[in-house]
């Protein structure tokens, strides 16, 4: 499963607070949290997103358990999310709403090209190739499905 | 030998493993998304709805039409499926789950992130977003790589005006905010016999702000007690030369009152070095420290005094609450000036209640100072219950003295 967009550079322990506040949680409606997020981080962000994979810094998604916080980059079309580490409950819900995260250390520069290869497990910045750490297989069936949701209907 | 999450997972660290699921549940916020998921998925009737649970402690009672229509939907939901409901008022989800719900041994999942809490009582309780759990009720079990453990060692007892949240905070200084990611943390050694459930709670609550897939206690005679007042009980367990990944040794007579200054949980200063510190607000709640026995050690600090700054004090359940009332340790609290609210989480997340305001300041019980997470614009520092009593009565924040 392969990706490739320009980089959107965010720091080390960026939490689900910061991707998505509490206050925009009062709805269903995704394209509110695609409108909101990363706004307490830099409100400039959220218009950047389209096509662009987000590489952040260690610690990814730490804090709440809310699914929106990985729906709204999906929403604002982020291809992936790129971090040497991710919080657990982040990293498992970007999995099921079939947005891929890859754990690699890379640098990053705004608007660098970033492509990842989720199978062969590497990512390029600018051509350069960097390895990133596998996914079990489970969790790139679930992503190749394109979440847990079309995962579940393709196996019943 | 096993950990306990090794036990009760049944197999090594490190494996994946597919496993039914005791418990499983959702409150108001995430419970939407799972009702959502479970609609996309197709799925009608649920395999299993005896073991599963509605909280709603969120946004309770509804702020909004919005709200109130999402709340209606999944009342409704809960009643044509058979899941059991937890109305409005009736508390947070952690609290209302360690209220006679889980028992040593069981597998736990909560859509958010403090399921953590819940093994104080000796289960396996981690966090799971909304479309697990919809994956979760709709075929009752789940996959589950098993953590490798980080001991956190316990030695000595608590004294002076210290508690499990100051130690909460001291472990979580210590390990850092990314320091037990994808692992459980076992809290053992002499000490943790000596500490309450309702301090164990508090203890495993924050395990997630370490990254920790969950907190966990051994089934001991302070279990026992606790299940036993819901007519339940528990086997004693004990570590049998476990395999750690590393073990950090807290002596427990070195812990002081510690504050967690914004915007880190785990960047903490002793509650000495911040005295003197403005204050616009105090809150005590939450699923770390809305417990009766935190009410109470509130209670008994601000009794017979009055708060110089605005207080807001919410208890954890209903059960709570209603202890609460029957002691006088409300009466106390309300006397003193504070403001009681329902149970619920709202003031902890913005949500609901208790928003702070643009440059305010709030010294809070609850988990996490995040940025911005009571308000935009606002400043959070954590602190344990005692700490926000003395510093109510002082309008500050203030050391609290040993009650």
């Amino acid at each position: 499963m392969q990706g490739a967009g320009p980089a959107v550079c965010i720091g080390d322990d960026i939490d689900t607070d910061l991707v998505i506040a509490g206050r925009y949680l009062r709805t269903k409606d995704r394209s509110v949290w695609a409108e909101h997020v990363f706004e307490d981080l830099d409100p400039t962000l959220a218009g950047r997103l389209r096509g662009a994979v987000v590489v952040a810094g260690r610690n990814m998604g730490c804090g709440s358990s809310r699914e929106q916080a990985v729906v709204a980059l999906r929403e604002a079309g982020v291809v992936g999310v790129v971090a040497p580490s991710f919080a657990r409950i982040f990293f498992r819900n970007a999995v099921n709403v079939g947005l891929p995260v890859i754990e690699a250390a890379i640098p990053c520069t705004d608007g660098s090209r970033v492509a990842f290869d989720l199978d062969a497990g590497w990512v390029e910045v600018d051509g350069e190739r960097y390895p990133a750490r596998p996914l079990s297989e489970k969790m790139v069936a679930i992503l190749r499905a394109g979440g847990l949701v079309p995962y579940w209907r393709s196996c019943r | 030998m096993s950990t306990l999450s090794e036990r009760i997972l049944g197999a090594p660290a490190g494996r994946y493993v597919d496993r039914e699921v005791d418990v499983a549940f959702a409150h108001d916020g995430t419970g939407v998304l799972t009702r959502e998921a479970l609609r996309e998925m197709g799925v009608e009737s649920l395999p299993h709805p005896d073991r599963l649970r509605l909280i709603f402690d969120h946004i309770v009672p509804a702020n909004t039409g919005t709200t109130a229509t999402l709340q209606a939907e999944l009342r409704e939901y809960a009643r044509v499926s058979g899941i059991a409901l937890s109305d409005a008022g009736g508390g947070i989800c952690h609290q209302v789950m360690s209220e006679g719900l889980v028992r040593p041994g069981m597998v736990v999942v909560g859509a958010d992130s403090h399921t953590c809490t819940l093994g104080a009582l000796g289960a396996f309780a981690t966090g799971v977003g909304a479309t697990d759990m919809a994956a979760i009720w709709a075929s009752g079990a789940t996959w589950f790589r098993v953590p490798e453990t980080i001991a956190v060692n316990l030695a000595g007892r608590l004294d002076g005006a210290a508690e499990a949240k100051d130690l909460a905070l001291a472990y979580v200084a210590e390990l850092g905010m990314e320091g037990a990611t994808y692992q459980a943390l076992e809290f053992v050694g002499d000490g943790a016999a000596g500490i309450s459930m309702s301090g164990r709670l508090t203890l495993c609550n924050m395990a997630v702000e370490t990254g920790a897939k969950t907190g966990i206690f051994y089934p001991d005679e302070v279990t026992a007690r606790h299940l036993g007042e819901y007519g339940l009980t528990a086997s004693p367990l004990t570590p049998e030369d476990c395999c750690y990944e590393r073990t950090l040794d807290l002596d427990l007579a070195d812990v002081v009152p510690l504050v967690a200054v914004p915007h880190r949980v785990d960047t903490v200063r002793e509650a000495e070095a911040l005295a003197g510190t403005h204050l616009d607000q105090v809150f005590v709640g939450t699923c770390t420290n809305g417990r009766y026995e935190d009410l109470e050690r509130f209670a008994r600090i601000v009794r017979g005094k009055k708060v110089a700054v605005r207080t807001l004090v919410v208890p954890a359940s209903r059960p709570v609450l209603a202890r609460a009332i029957a002691t006088g340790v409300l009466a106390d609290i309300v006397e003193a000036g504070c403001m009681v609210a329902p149970p619920g989480c709202g003031p902890c997340l913005g949500a609901h209640a208790g928003v702070l305001g643009e440059g305010e300041v709030c010294l809070s019980t609850a988990n996490r100072n995040f940025k911005n997470r009571m308000g935009v614009g606002g400043e959070i520092y954590l602190s344990s219950v005692a700490t926000a009593a003395a510093s109510a009565l002082a309008g500050v924040i203030a050391v609290p003295e040993v009650v």
